[in-house]
Parts: C-alpha cells; sequence; structure tokens
C-alpha cells in the first residue's frame, strides 16, 4: 500500500495575469485626451484672445448679472416655499375642492414651460395696462424685474408643494400616533414630530430644486431682465466674443458645483444621527 | 417609379391632413376656430400654431433615440472598472448637468457655427454660414437629455444583482448578448419611470428653441400674438398646448409602463 510521504510544499498563488490594456482604458484615455484638448483650447482662446478693454467694460456687469441672479433666485426660493405651504396642505386634506384646486396648479405649473409662464406673465397681462393702472398694480407688471420673480415664485411653488407633499407623507402613521397616545395637540405633533423628520427627507430634493431654478432663471434675460445670461448676451451682442458664453458657462459651473458640495456636507451633517 | 413616389407622398400629405387635429377636417381650429383668430388659412393663426406643434413634436421625437444613445453609452462608461473612463464620463455628465440648458443651446448654436466657419475659412472658404437652427437645438437637447438620462440608467444598472451577468455568464452568451438579451429588457422595465419624467422635461425643453429662431409652438405664438396684440390668448393657448402634449404623453407613457410590466405577476 502506498501512501504519500510529503506534503505538496505551500506554493505561492499563481502569477496575477499582467493586465493588458482593454478597449475600456484605451476608450478612457482616448476621451479624457478629448476633453483635456477642449481645456485647452479654452484656455488658449481666453489667453490669445485677452483683452484688458473688454474686462474692464464688461467684467463689473458679470458680477452685477451673477447678483441680479442670485437675489432673483434666493426671493423666488423663500415666496415659492412660503406659497407651497398652502398648496401642499391642500393636497393632502379631505376637502375635494381644495383638493382639486391644488392639483390642478401644481399640474398646470408642472407641465408648461417656465418661459411660456414667462410670456404669459410679462407680455399676456402687460397687454391688460389701463385695468392694471386702474387697480395700480402696473408698476408690478411694467417691470420684467418683478414678472421673472413672479413666474419663478409661481413655478417653484409647484414643485416645492410636490416636495413638501411627499416628504411629509413619507413619515410613517406610527409617528401620528404615538404623539396622540401622548396627548400632544395636533400643531405641536406637526412641528415637534412630523416636520423635523419629513424636513429631512425633504433636504436633498430641495437642494435639487434650488439647482434647477439657478439654470432656469437664465431664460428671463429673454424679457431683458439684466441677470447672468442677460449680461452675457449684451456683451455678445456688442463683441460678437464667443469668449463671453465660455464665462457664462464657468461662473454658472462653478455655482452649481459648489452648491452642490455644501449641500452634501449639510446634509451628510444633518443626518448624521442616521447613520449606522 | 416616380409615379408611385408621388402617388404615395400625396397620400401621405392627405393622411396628415385628414388626422391633422388642429387644422384636419375634424380638428379643433376647422371645427370650433373658424373666422376667429386661430382659424386655419389666410385670416388666421390656426395653422402656423399647427406648424409650431408639429415642428415640437419632430424636435422632442428626433432628440429623443439620440439622447437614449448617448445616455446609454454613457452609463455605460460610469458603471466600468477602469477609473481614465468613469472619469471622463463623469466629466461629461457634470458640465452638461450644471449648465443652464438655454446657455447649452447658445454654446452649441454659436460654437458650431465658428467652428465650422474657421474650419472653412482654414481651407479658404470665406463665407457666412448659418448652421440650421433645428440641428443646433437637437444636438444641445440632446446633449443635455443623455447626461440626465445616464443617471436614470446608472441606477438602474445598479439595481440589476451581479447573479443576471454571472447566469449569461454560465449559459455561454456573447457579452454583447447578455446585455442585449438579458439585461436591456429588465433595464428598461426598471427605468422607465425616470426616462417618463425626463421626456416630459425634453418636452418643456424644447420652448427654448424658439429663442433662436426655430418656428416652434412658442415661437408661432408670438409672432402670432405680437402681429395681432392679443398677447394673454396666444401665450394662453401656447401653455394649453403645451399642457396637451404634457397630458397625452402622460397617457402614453402609462400605457408603455402597463405593457413593460404585463409579465409580472398581478396581484
Amino acid at each position: 500500500m502506498s501512501f504519500v510521504e510529503r506534503m505538496i510544499p505551500p506554493r505561492p498563488a499563481p502569477a496575477a495575469k499582467v493586465q493588458s490594456i482593454s478597449a475600456a482604458r484605451i476608450a478612457g484615455i482616448l476621451m479624457l485626451i478629448v476633453w483635456a484638448l477642449l481645456a485647452a483650447g479654452l484656455v488658449y482662446m481666453m489667453i490669445s484672445n485677452w483683452d484688458t478693454d473688454k474686462f474692464v467694460r464688461y467684467g463689473p456687469r458679470y458680477l452685477s448679472g451673477l447678483w441680479v441672479t442670485a437675489s432673483l433666485v434666493s426671493l423666488s426660493i423663500v415666496f415659492g416655499a412660503a406659497l407651497s405651504l398652502p398648496i401642499a396642505f391642500a393636497r393632502m386634506s379631505g376637502n375635494r375642492v381644495a383638493n382639486g384646486l391644488a392639483y390642478a396648479y401644481v399640474y398646470i405649473f408642472r407641465g408648461t414651460p417656465l418661459l411660456a409662464q414667462l410670456y404669459l406673465i410679462y407680455y399676456g397681462l402687460g397687454s391688460f395696462r389701463p385695468q392694471l393702472e386702474a387697480v395700480g398694480l402696473w408698476w408690478f407688471f411694467r417691470e420684467a424685474w418683478y414678472c421673472g420673480l413672479l413666474s419663478m415664485t409661481l413655478n417653484t411653488a409647484a414643485y416645492q408643494a410636490e416636495i413638501l407633499r411627499g416628504a411629509i407623507q413619507s413619515v410613517p402613521k406610527g409617528q401620528h400616533e404615538g404623539a396622540q397616545s401622548l396627548g400632544l395637540p395636533p400643531m405641536v405633533t406637526f412641528r415637534k414630530i412630523i416636520l423635523p423628520q419629513a424636513l429631512i427627507v425633504a433636504l436633498r430634493p430641495y437642494g435639487n430644486e434650488i439647482i434647477l431654478m439657478i439654470k432656469g432663471s437664465a431664460v428671463v434675460a429673454v424679457v431683458t431682465v439684466l441677470d447672468l445670461m442677460g449680461q452675457t448676451r449684451y456683451a455678445f451682442s456688442r463683441t460678437f466674443d464667443y469668449q463671453a458664453y465660455l464665462w457664462a458657462a464657468i461662473f454658472y459651473l462653478s455655482i452649481v458645483e459648489v452648491l452642490r458640495h455644501v449641500w452634501a456636507s449639510i446634509e451628510a451633517r444633518l443626518t448624521r444621527h442616521l447613520k449606522r | 417609379m416616380s409615379g408611385l413616389f408621388s402617388a404615395l407622398g400625396s397620400f401621405w400629405a392627405w393622411i396628415t391632413y385628414a388626422l391633422d387635429p388642429l387644422c384636419g377636417p375634424v380638428g379643433l381650429f376647422s371645427l370650433f376656430g373658424s373666422s376667429s383668430l386661430v382659424a386655419c388659412g389666410d385670416t388666421g393663426w390656426g395653422d402656423e400654431i399647427a406648424l409650431g406643434v408639429k415642428v415640437t413634436l419632430t424636435l422632442a421625437l428626433s432628440t429623443l433615440p439620440l439622447g437614449l444613445l448617448i445616455g446609454f453609452f454613457v452609463a455605460l462608461a460610469m458603471q466600468s472598472k477602469d477609473r481614465t473612463l468613469r472619469l471622463a464620463a463623469g466629466i461629461y455628465t457634470t458640465i452638461f448637468r450644471g449648465l443652464p440648458e438655454l446657455l447649452t443651446l447658445f454654446i452649441v448654436y454659436y460654437g458650431a457655427q465658428i467652428l465650422i466657419q474657421s474650419g472653412l475659412s482654414a481651407i479658404g472658404f470665406e463665407e457666412r454660414i448659418e448652421i440650421n437652427a433645428f440641428f443646433a437645438g437637437m444636438l444641445a437637447l440632446s446633449v443635455v437629455f443623455s447626461s440626465y438620462c445616464s443617471e436614470v440608467l446608472l441606477s438602474a444598472f445598479k439595481a440589476i444583482p451581479n447573479g443576471q451577468y454571472e447566469a449569461g455568464d454560465a449559459l455561454g452568451l456573447h457579452r454583447g448578448r447578455t446585455m442585449l438579451l438579458i439585461i436591456v429588457p429588465q433595464l428598461v422595465r426598471i427605468a422607465l419611470p425616470g426616462l417618463g419624467n425626463l421626456w416630459m422635461n425634453l418636452l418643456k425643453d424644447t420652448a427654448l428653441v424658439s429663442i433662436i429662431g426655430l418656428s416652434d409652438i412658442l415661437r408661432q405664438t408670438g409672432v402670432a400674438a405680437k402681429v395681432s396684440k392679443e398677447a394673454f390668448f396666444f401665450y394662453l393657448l401656447a401653455c394649453i398646448l403645451f399642457l396637451v402634449l404634457a397630458v397625452v404623453s402622460s397617457g402614453g407613457l402609462r400605457l408603455i409602463e402597463r405593457w413593460a410590466r404585463r409579465s409580472e405577476v398581478r396581484r
């Protein structure tokens, strides 16, 4: 009878297959080269076409445009949040009429382009000048800035109402029942128990909505508001210099990216008790 | 042969006329709007606006396949194992999700114009050229659509368990066939609600091409509003038309979703 006298000595693992260059790697490097070339072209264009005169003339205009965009977006977000509260509650109420009205409001403002709403308010309502003067509202609808603010507020209110409703309805029913069994009045239940949990759910959609509004606010440039986009169009119409648009792209892109990262860190901070 | 084609052409023209929901024989404008501002023909703006609806729909429908295709490949790149490919795709989505759609449209419209112009002048051909607004709009919208679409498809990819790929390997299927026969059918079902939302956004974004002069719904109603001085009526009409498109497509999307879920167990 034969048996093994010696164990096979331990051997190292087989050598890892030499990673040959895969198709994915080639495609990735090629695309990165394309991006690098585009970036280099951008930088070259900016350096070779640099014009201190233009910079001095249009630089401050860009900054003022930035300020107009920022104020329009922040005001419309705040007013929209205030307006979205009653809409969200009407949407959740058992009242048929209120529910239907809120649903129609949300559907109409989410189903039509912001540009069309802006035209309807600025040109459409602006054509009722005598009537508006009679009720003393003409000063409001005469200014493109106010009209832009109004249309953006109405638009974002519809979106924010849906965000709020979704967030409030995502709080489990047991939380209501728990508060009831503790004998808390409905108002306190809402403020201390439901809302804090709902707002954490709503945090991310709210951030997305702000970014959407920053991007959407560019259309007010079409009705002669001199926001960042408006100043860009002004600069382009004076100089026919393509750089005007590239500067605007850099501005918008950096605002959105900074906001996105700041929002992500805020969210990480506020939800740290939920981390496991 | 040419006779056949012209016959087919005139038959097609008759079909599109007969089924036109706005200006056809049973169209809304021709039934209720005759002898008013939206009458069809020379007296009203009905036929111009009907043309605008057609342009908007054509633009959105021709953007959709291009955007879906680019988005699919960008999503594939974003979930690849290779770092460089992921980085390249990440740059793409970051840029085009961060720029306002209007700015993207301008950059594509004027950028393509300048690019072609400088290319032509390099080979000694000096002439002012205008790029087609429809083409520029389609390109810009599909770039924006694809960068959002890639995010939707990426999360759908993540919802498909690894076992599905392994099952494809076990059956001896080629990579491409695994993708086509096993992954994509599940992917479509998971991604459909997100893609439906993107379609609605696309429909609304087409309104922006009116700014670079394409005669879509908003442009046509705007011209009518300026000429007839009935701004409120015509812009309200534009809003209603967009709303009708949204209602119709949400109905269509519901049908498609039901079709995609037909194999699932009914409870």
